[in-house]
C-alpha cells in the first residue's frame, strides 16, 4: 500500500494529528524511564548476598548493660543452642540487609592509593562458616586468630571483589588493609568468593564487606545469628523470639532487627517495592489511557471520513484496503510519536540522572517501549478499523 | 445562559454515555494519581511548628579537630559547648535535645521491660515547640540538676502503660532508676521531627526516617546523664572526632551528640545571637579546643530545607504522577475535540440561527467545566483511595497520609483548570466550524 495518500489524508487532520503524536511521546518518556526504574528496584532487590539466607535468622538485643555482656551472651547462646531445630548461634555485629559499620579502607595506611567504602561485620570464628560461606584463597578464622579489643591490626577474612580493588595483580594473603586515617589495620587470613555488602544500595561498593572474627564481650554482644533447616528455620526463630523472655530478662528485643534473613531482605527493600508496585500500576494505567485515547480520535476519523471511504469502495477498493489504510495510518503516528518521543525520554532521563544519581538508559529500553507502543496502537486501532472497513459503497451516493 | 450551556452540555454527555465516562475516568485517574502524591509530598514539606517556626533557631558549631577535618558545621555539639551556649541564656528561650533508646516499665506490673525512645531534654522544650499537655505539665526549670527524677510522657505511651488515665505523680522504672510523671502530653506528632533530624543533606533522599513518632519519654539532660551512668548508648560513635573516646563520659567526651535549638523573637535578636555565636567560637579556638570558628544559624525551616527532608521516592513518585497527569489531560484535549467537532452539524445550525462564535466557545467550555467537575469528583475520591493506600504501607509517614482542606479544594481546582485548559483549544475549533459547508451536509 502507498504510504503517499496516507500522508496526504492526514494533512486535513494536523491538530489531532498532532495529539496524538504528543499523546504517545509522553507516553514514550514515562513508559521507558519508569520500567528502567522498576527494572533497577527489581534487580537491587533480587541481588544475590553470598550468604546461605534460607537456613539463616538473627535475632538482635538491647538496652542490655554492656560491661555484663559476657554474662548475657553466655545465657542466650547456650539457652539457643537446646532450641530443637537449632543448628548453631553464633555472635555476630552486622549482617547483610541489617546494616553494619562501614568505612573507607585503602591499600596503605596513608590512604593514597584509593580508598574503598567497606562494611565491616564481626563475629565470633564459627559465624563465617555458619553463614555459609565458601573461601576462594586462605583460610577460615580459629579462635587463636581473635586478638583483644583494642589491637591496631586485626586478622580479617575479606571478599574476592575488594582484593581485587585493593591489590589488582597481588595475591592478598598476608597483606594488610588499613580504615580510619590509618589507626585501624586488618590482615588477610582469608579470600571469601562472595560476601555483599551490609546496605546494598549503588554498584561502586557492591562486594565490599571484611570479616573479623572477636570475642564476646562489650563490643560483640546481643546480636545472634541462628542457623537451622530450611523448612524449620521460621520456626526456630519463633521459639527463639520466645524464649528471649526467660533468656535476657534484661533486656529487650529489638524487633525491627529480629527475623529470618529473609525477613530481613524483604523489610530492607520494602521502600523500593513499593516504588516499584506503584511505578508499575503507572505504567498500566498509562497505557489503558492511551490506547483510549488512540479509539477517541480514530473513531471520529472513521465517522469524518465515512463519505470518502464510501467513494473508495464505490471505485475498487477493498474492505482489506480500508483496514490496512488506517493500520498503516496508525503505524506511521505512532511512529512519530515514538520520535518525538526518543528525545523526550532523553530529557527525563538527564532530568532523573541529575536528582536521583540513576545510571543512563540503555537504548534497549526505548526499542522495547517502541514495540510496545507500536501493538498497543495497532490494538487500539482494530476497532474504529473494522468499522470503517464495514461502511458499504452505497454511502457514496448518497446525500451528496 | 450559563444554566442554557450547562443543560446542553448535561444532554450532550447523556446522549454518549461510553465515551463520557472514559474521559472524566481518564481525567480523575490523572488527578487521582498528581494529587495523591502531592498530598504526601505537601505533608511532608510542611512546618512542623505552624505559627512561630519562623522565630526558632539552630546554632551549629564547627568542632572538628585533627585527623576528621570536615567543612561543615556539625548537626549537633559536644556537651561542654552545648551547656556553656544553653547556660548563657542569650535567646528568649532555649534548649538541648539529644535522643536514646531506654527500656521502661511499671514497677510491680509484671510486664517486661519495654523498648522506647527518651529525649534528653530540658524544660524550655515544650513552650518552644508548642507541644500540648493532657496532665500535668513540663518540669520545673529547678528540676534540671542531677538528682531531679521527673518526665513527661506521651499520649501513646500512656496509653499503653495506664491506659489513658492520668498518670501524674506516678512512678516509672526507666532503665535501673525509678521516675515521676509530672506531665502527660496530648497526642503530638510534628512531621518531620525536626528537633533531631541528622545529615539529612548526605542521605540521598533515604530521609524515611525523619518522619517516624517522636520519642516517648522526655527527661531533664543531667537526669538522663544520670540515669545512664554518664553514656548515653544512642550516641553513634562516628560523632566523636577522638578515637579515645570510648569509655569516657559523655559530659567530657569530644563527640557531638546535643543539638541546640533557641528562640529568637525578633530580627535584632537573631543579628545579636549569631553575633554571640561568632563570638564563643573565636573563643573556643583562641582556647585551642576547636580548629576551626566557623558557626551557622538557621531558621527551622532553613534547617529542614538544607536537610533536604522530603524523601527522594516521594519527590519521584511526583514526578512521574505530573507527567501521567500531563499525559491524561493531553488525552482529554483529544477527546474533548472529537466530541465537538462530532457535533460541527450541530454548532452549524446554532451558527446560522444567529449564535457567535463567543457564544459557542463558551458553550463548549460550560461542557469542558462539567466534565472537569465531574473528574474532579472522581478524582477526589481516587485521593482518597490512594491516601488509604499509602496508609497502608510499612513508612515512618503512612499515619500522616490524609487529605487536608486545601489539598480538598485543590484536587476540584486543579481538575477544573486541566479540563478548561484542555477545553480551550478544542472549543476554539468547534467556534470556527463554517457554517456553510456544515449546513449542506446534514
Amino acid at each position: 500500500m502507498p504510504i503517499r495518500p496516507i500522508l496526504r489524508a492526514l494533512r486535513h487532520h494536523r491538530f489531532t494529528t498532532a495529539l496524538i503524536v504528543l499523546e504517545i511521546a509522553l507516553a514514550c518518556a514515562v513508559l521507558c524511564n519508569a520500567s528502567f526504574i522498576v527494572a533497577g528496584k527489581l534487580s537491587l532487590m533480587h541481588i544475590r548476598s553470598g550468604i546461605d539466607e534460607p537456613a539463616l535468622a538473627v535475632v538482635t538485643l538491647d538496652n542490655f548493660e554492656r560491661q555484663r555482656a559476657d554474662d548475657l551472651n553466655a545465657r542466650v547462646v547456650n539457652g539457643l543452642r537446646k532450641i530443637d531445630g537449632m543448628q548453631s548461634v553464633d555472635l555476630v555485629s552486622g549482617l547483610p540487609f541489617l546494616g553494619a559499620g562501614g568505612e573507607s579502607v585503602s591499600p596503605d595506611r596513608e590512604g593514597k592509593r584509593g580508598s574503598y567504602l567497606t562494611s565491616f561485620y564481626f563475629g565470633d570464628p564459627g559465624a563465617l562458616p555458619a553463614l555459609g560461606i565458601a573461601l576462594t584463597a586462605g583460610r577460615l578464622p580459629r579462635d587463636s586468630d581473635v586478638v583483644p579489643d583494642d589491637a591496631t591490626i586485626v586478622q580479617s577474612v575479606i571478599t574476592r571483589s575488594l582484593a581485587d580493588r585493593l591489590w589488582p595483580h597481588a595475591n592478598p594473603l598476608g597483606k594488610v588493609l588499613w580504615c580510619c586515617h590509618g589507626t585501624g589495620g586488618f590482615q588477610v587470613i582469608g579470600v571469601a568468593r562472595e560476601l555483599i555488602q551490609a546496605m546494598p544500595r549503588d554498584d561502586i561498593s557492591v562486594g565490599n564487606a571484611i570479616f573479623t572474627p572477636q570475642r564476646s564481650g562489650p563490643m560483640l554482644a546481643g546480636q545472634y545469628l541462628l542457623r537451622a533447616d530450611p523448612a524449620r528455620v521460621n520456626e526456630v526463630l519463633r521459639k527463639a523470639r520466645a524464649a528471649m523472655a526467660t533468656l535476657a530478662p534484661d533486656a529487650t528485643v529489638d524487633d525491627e532487627h529480629t527475623g529470618t534473613l529473609g525477613d530481613l531482605r524483604h523489610r530492607y527493600f520494602r521502600s523500593d517495592q513499593a516504588t516499584a508496585d506503584m511505578l508499575m500500576g503507572t505504567m498500566v494505567a498509562l497505557l489503558a489511557i492511551t490506547a483510549l485515547g488512540i479509539v477517541g480520535l480514530t473513531g471520529y476519523w472513521v465517522q469524518q471520513r465515512r463519505k470518502q471511504i464510501g467513494i473508495r469502495r464505490a471505485v475498487g477498493a477493498t474492505r482489506r484496503d480500508i483496514l490496512r489504510h488506517f493500520q498503516i495510518e496508525n503505524f506511521l503516528i505512532v511512529g512519530m510519536g515514538i520520535a518525538l518521543g526518543v528525545l523526550l525520554t532523553y530529557a527525563f532521563d538527564v532530568a532523573l540522572m541529575k536528582f536521583y544519581e540513576l545510571p543512563h538508559l540503555p537504548p534497549a529500553y526505548l526499542l522495547v517501549g517502541a514495540i510496545v507502543l507500536w501493538l498497543l496502537g495497532q490494538l487500539a486501532v482494530l476497532g474504529p478499523a473494522l468499522r470503517a472497513a464495514a461502511v458499504p459503497p452505497v454511502v457514496a451516493t448518497r446525500s451528496v | 445562559m450559563f444554566g442554557y450551556y450547562l443543560d446542553l452540555a448535561l444532554r450532550s454527555l447523556r446522549r454518549s454515555k461510553t465515551l463520557a465516562t472514559m474521559m472524566v475516568m481518564a481525567l480523575a485517574v490523572g488527578i487521582g494519581a498528581s494529587m495523591t502524591t502531592l498530598t504526601v509530598a505537601h505533608l511532608l514539606s510542611g512546618d512542623p511548628v505552624p505559627g512561630h517556626s519562623a522565630t526558632l533557631y539552630h546554632p551549629q558549631l564547627n568542632p572538628t579537630m585533627p585527623p576528621r577535618l570536615v567543612h561543615e558545621p556539625t548537626s549537633a555539639m559536644d556537651y561542654r559547648s552545648a551547656m556553656d551556649l544553653w547556660s548563657a541564656h542569650r535567646a528568649d528561650r532555649q534548649t538541648l535535645v539529644a535522643s536514646s533508646p531506654v527500656k521502661v516499665r511499671v514497677e510491680g506490673s509484671g510486664e517486661p521491660p519495654l523498648p522506647r525512645q527518651v529525649l534528653l531534654t530540658t524544660s524550655d522544650f515544650f513552650p518552644m515547640f508548642d507541644v500540648p499537655f493532657r496532665y500535668g505539665g513540663p518540669w520545673a526549670p529547678t528540676d534540671e540538676g542531677p538528682h531531679a527524677r521527673v518526665v513527661v510522657i506521651s499520649s501513646t505511651l500512656n496509653e499503653q502503660l495506664f491506659g489513658g488515665a492520668n498518670s501524674v505523680g506516678r512512678s516509672l522504672r526507666l532503665r535501673d532508676s525509678d521516675v515521676r510523671i509530672v506531665g502527660v502530653m496530648a497526642p503530638w506528632r510534628p512531621a518531620p521531627r525536626f528537633y533531631d533530624i541528622w545529615q539529612g543533606r548526605y542521605r540521598h533522599g533515604n530521609t524515611e526516617s525523619f518522619y517516624n513518632d517522636p520519642e516517648d519519654i522526655y527527661t531533664p539532660v543531667a537526669t538522663g546523664l544520670d540515669i545512664f551512668a554518664g553514656q548515653v548508648p544512642g550516641v553513634p560513635v562516628h560523632f566523636c572526632w577522638d578515637m579515645g573516646a570510648d569509655g569516657k563520659s559523655m559530659q567530657t567526651a569530644p563527640c557531638a551528640w546535643l543539638s541546640l535549638w533557641v528562640q529568637l523573637s525578633s530580627p535584632a535578636k537573631v543579628h545579636n545571637y549569631a553575633e554571640f555565636l561568632k563570638g564563643y567560637a573565636q573563643q573556643q579556638k583562641r582556647l585551642g579546643r576547636y580548629t576551626s570558628d566557623q558557626t551557622r544559624l538557621q531558621s527551622l525551616m532553613q534547617w529542614l530545607e538544607w536537610n533536604r527532608v522530603v524523601p527522594g521516592t516521594v519527590r519521584m513518585q511526583a514526578w512521574m504522577a505530573q507527567a501521567f497527569l500531563l499525559i491524561c489531560l493531553v488525552n482529554t484535549v483529544g477527546l474533548l475535540l472529537t466530541r465537538f467537532l462530532r457535533r460541527s452539524g450541530e454548532i452549524g445550525v446554532r451558527r446560522a440561527m444567529g449564535a457567535s462564535r463567543r457564544a459557542v466557545f463558551t458553550q463548549c467550555l460550560v461542557e469542558a467545566g462539567l466534565i472537569g467537575l465531574l473528574g474532579g469528583v472522581g478524582g477526589w475520591l481516587l485521593t482518597l483511595l490512594g491516601l488509604w493506600m499509602v496508609r497502608q504501607q510499612p513508612v515512618a509517614y503512612a499515619d500522616l497520609a490524609h487529605l487536608d482542606l486545601p489539598m480538598f479544594f485543590g484536587t476540584f481546582a486543579m481538575s477544573l483548570a486541566a479540563s478548561l485548559l484542555a477545553g480551550v483549544l478544542p472549543a476554539l475549533r468547534a467556534s470556527r466550524v463554517p457554517i456553510g459547508f456544515q449546513l449542506k451536509t446534514l
